[in-house]
């Protein structure tokens, strides 16, 4: 089984995002990037393919040199080569037709990518790189097996779950449940050490026309102030809720 | 010329984000001059939706439809905009639809955003505003080409009723084979979801453990609200992962979510941002989340929690 692990370097969780150049970008001054975390579970559950199924796991990613500690760091935990598509995407169209050529190049079997990253949340990248190379397509993906070229695949529906028969190629946007947060790898020194050894070939973008650009941000209105009831006197809070908030 | 729209039925039934969906490409066709369509498989009431100021439903019955597949109702909306030679076409942000907007926008060649807020800000160039970084700010999108996608994010536009006389039509899409298929669903029926609440009560590790949530339960059942849960308590497997909310987990775009026993790290008010009213109830007055709410209620969950649900049950029996 060949895989290819879709990583997208994004801000940290607990990051306070704000916006520089009269605010048209955003600013990374002060930023720690980390794997998209919908990319992590799937990294992790390619670990897993390898470690059982004896899979090969290659990851790639689309952005400028600044993007290679997290390509490193997926080396580190175990993956055995990466791709960089050399290019500041504009949009999430862009980064799909990129891994389109390779994943056309490479010929995998399954290309599993995050249902969508934490920064753009675009939450296309998965979909139409299946649509561009033909290949079958599960979105919020929560749980893969592959046995005997049976393949079962779980995706999380408003209120449940539904499970699949597909085949490959496939291409999966997963998120958690594909493994739990506590399966997560963090490297060890021994990774770290023979991550530096593995290939991490530099690819040149291809020429794509550009469907979108967003270049102007804005933050939410900060929040007025909070009206505080005592926990004696809830009477206040239906009233509020029902007369003033009108939600109830 | 027009704007289509996927109206996403249930039962039957048209869900309420086919409402909403409607009701924003009225007020889009407005702006444009144009009509709206409307796809839909399977609707036993195709005009229902003709209130919120759809022209034409396109009435699709093939027997392969009865169960979800993406890649076959893409090709179903596809054809149906090459049919109504629509320039612009509206989905909601379920499961469903998010599952199958990538695939409809390469078969279109569309230009392509997801979770807009709000109408276009100006139609030429086309420039939509949606949230990015997970609600903790707003980009603003320009879409290029002769053809566009738009995902609408729930509750953003609301209902306007603007009723206009439909035209149903039989609408016969070839659909390819696929070779993935449904084989099981899991779904409780009795249940709101998430997506559809009106009202989300969510509560945190500040029940202290899973054998507590019989209150949380019990206060949804009253609101008619979905339950829902921070990452700690999933994490914890104290509650099922399809009710995490936040940055990791699902967005809340609920008209009110009640937070109970849950701090309000970064990542949890990131998801539930876009919804309108937020109260929270906690112990701890230095709470981060006391910043992010319209109401608060400082007291331990475990005494307000009951002593609310007895208040509220007096107050349903006395306005319904």
């Amino acid at each position: 089984m060949k895989i290819l692990v879709c990583i997208s370097h994004v801000p940290d969780t607990t990051s306070k995002i704000n916006f520089k150049d009269n605010d048209t970008q955003f600013d990374t001054n002060g930023v720690q990037f980390i794997i998209n975390p919908n990319d992590e579970f799937g990294l992790t559950r390619a670990m897993w393919f390898k470690e059982q199924q004896s899979a090969t796991v290659d990851v790639i990613t689309v952005g400028d040199v600044s993007v290679e500690p997290t390509l490193r760091k997926a080396l580190a935990i175990g993956a055995d080569k990466a791709f960089r598509v050399d290019m500041n995407p504009k949009d999430g169209f862009e980064v799909a037709k990129q891994l389109a050529t390779i994943a056309q190049e490479e010929a995998y079997d399954l290309i599993i990518a995050g249902r969508e990253s934490i920064d753009y949340n675009g939450g296309m990248v998965p979909g139409m790189l299946a649509e561009l190379i033909g290949a079958n397509f599960v979105n919020n993906c929560i749980k893969l097996t592959v046995e005997d070229n049976q393949i079962s695949a779980e995706r999380e529906i408003d209120g449940g779950k539904e499970i699949l028969s597909t085949s490959f190629p496939l291409v999966i946007g997963g998120q958690k449940g594909l493994v739990e947060e506590s399966d997560l790898r963090i490297p060890n020194m021994r990774g770290i050490m023979m991550a530096r050894q593995k290939p991490l070939e530099v690819k040149e973008a291809i020429q794509t026309e550009v469907k979108t650009t967003t270049n102007k941000f804005e933050k939410p209105a900060p929040k007025g102030a909070i009206t505080m009831v005592d926990k004696d006197n809830l009477d206040e809070l239906i009233k509020l809720l029902h007369n003033e908030a009108k939600v109830i | 010329m027009s704007i289509l729209i996927y109206a996403e039925t249930q039962n039957g039934s048209f869900s309420k984000s086919a409402f909403e969906l409607a009701s924003y490409a009225r007020a889009l066709a407005n702006e444009m001059d144009t009509s709206v369509t409307a796809v839909a498989v399977k609707p036993t009431d195709p005009k229902a939706i003709e209130l919120y100021g759809v022209n034409k439903v396109l009435q699709v019955n093939n027997p392969s439809l009865t169960t979800f597949n993406a890649k076959s109702y893409a090709e179903v909306i596809s054809q149906a905009a090459q049919a109504s030679n629509s320039s612009v076409v509206l989905l909601s942000t379920s499961a469903d639809s998010k599952f199958l907007a990538p695939l409809l926008a390469i078969k279109l060649k569309a230009s392509y955003a997801s979770n807009v807020v709000a109408l276009p800000m100006s139609l030429d160039p086309f420039v939509v505003k949606r949230t990015v970084f997970t609600n903790k700010a707003y980009g603003m999108t320009e879409l290029s080409g002769d053809r566009r996608l738009i995902s609408l994010s729930k509750n953003a536009f609301g209902l306007v009723e603007q009723a206009v006389s439909a035209e149903v039509e039989v609408f016969e899409p070839s659909i390819s084979e696929s070779t993935q298929s449904v084989t099981g669903v899991d779904k409780a029926s009795d249940k709101v979801t998430i997506a559809d609440a009106e009202v989300v009560v969510s509560a945190g590790r500040g029940l202290k453990g899973p054998e507590n949530w019989g209150m949380i339960e019990t206060l949804a059942e009253v609101l008619g609200a979905a339950t829902a849960c921070s990452k700690p308590v999933s994490d914890m497997g104290w509650r099922s992962h399809g009710e995490h909310v936040g940055q990791t987990g699902k967005p809340v775009a609920a008209n009110l979510y009640i937070a109970i026993g849950i701090s309000g790290a970064i990542q949890h008010l990131a998801g539930i941002n876009s919804s309108k009213v937020k109260v929270v109830i906690n112990t701890d007055p230095e709470a981060p989340f006391f910043k992010a709410a319209d109401y608060g209620v400082v007291g331990d969950a475990f005494e307000v929690v009951p002593a609310l649900i007895e208040k509220l049950k007096v107050f349903k029996s006395q306005n319904s």
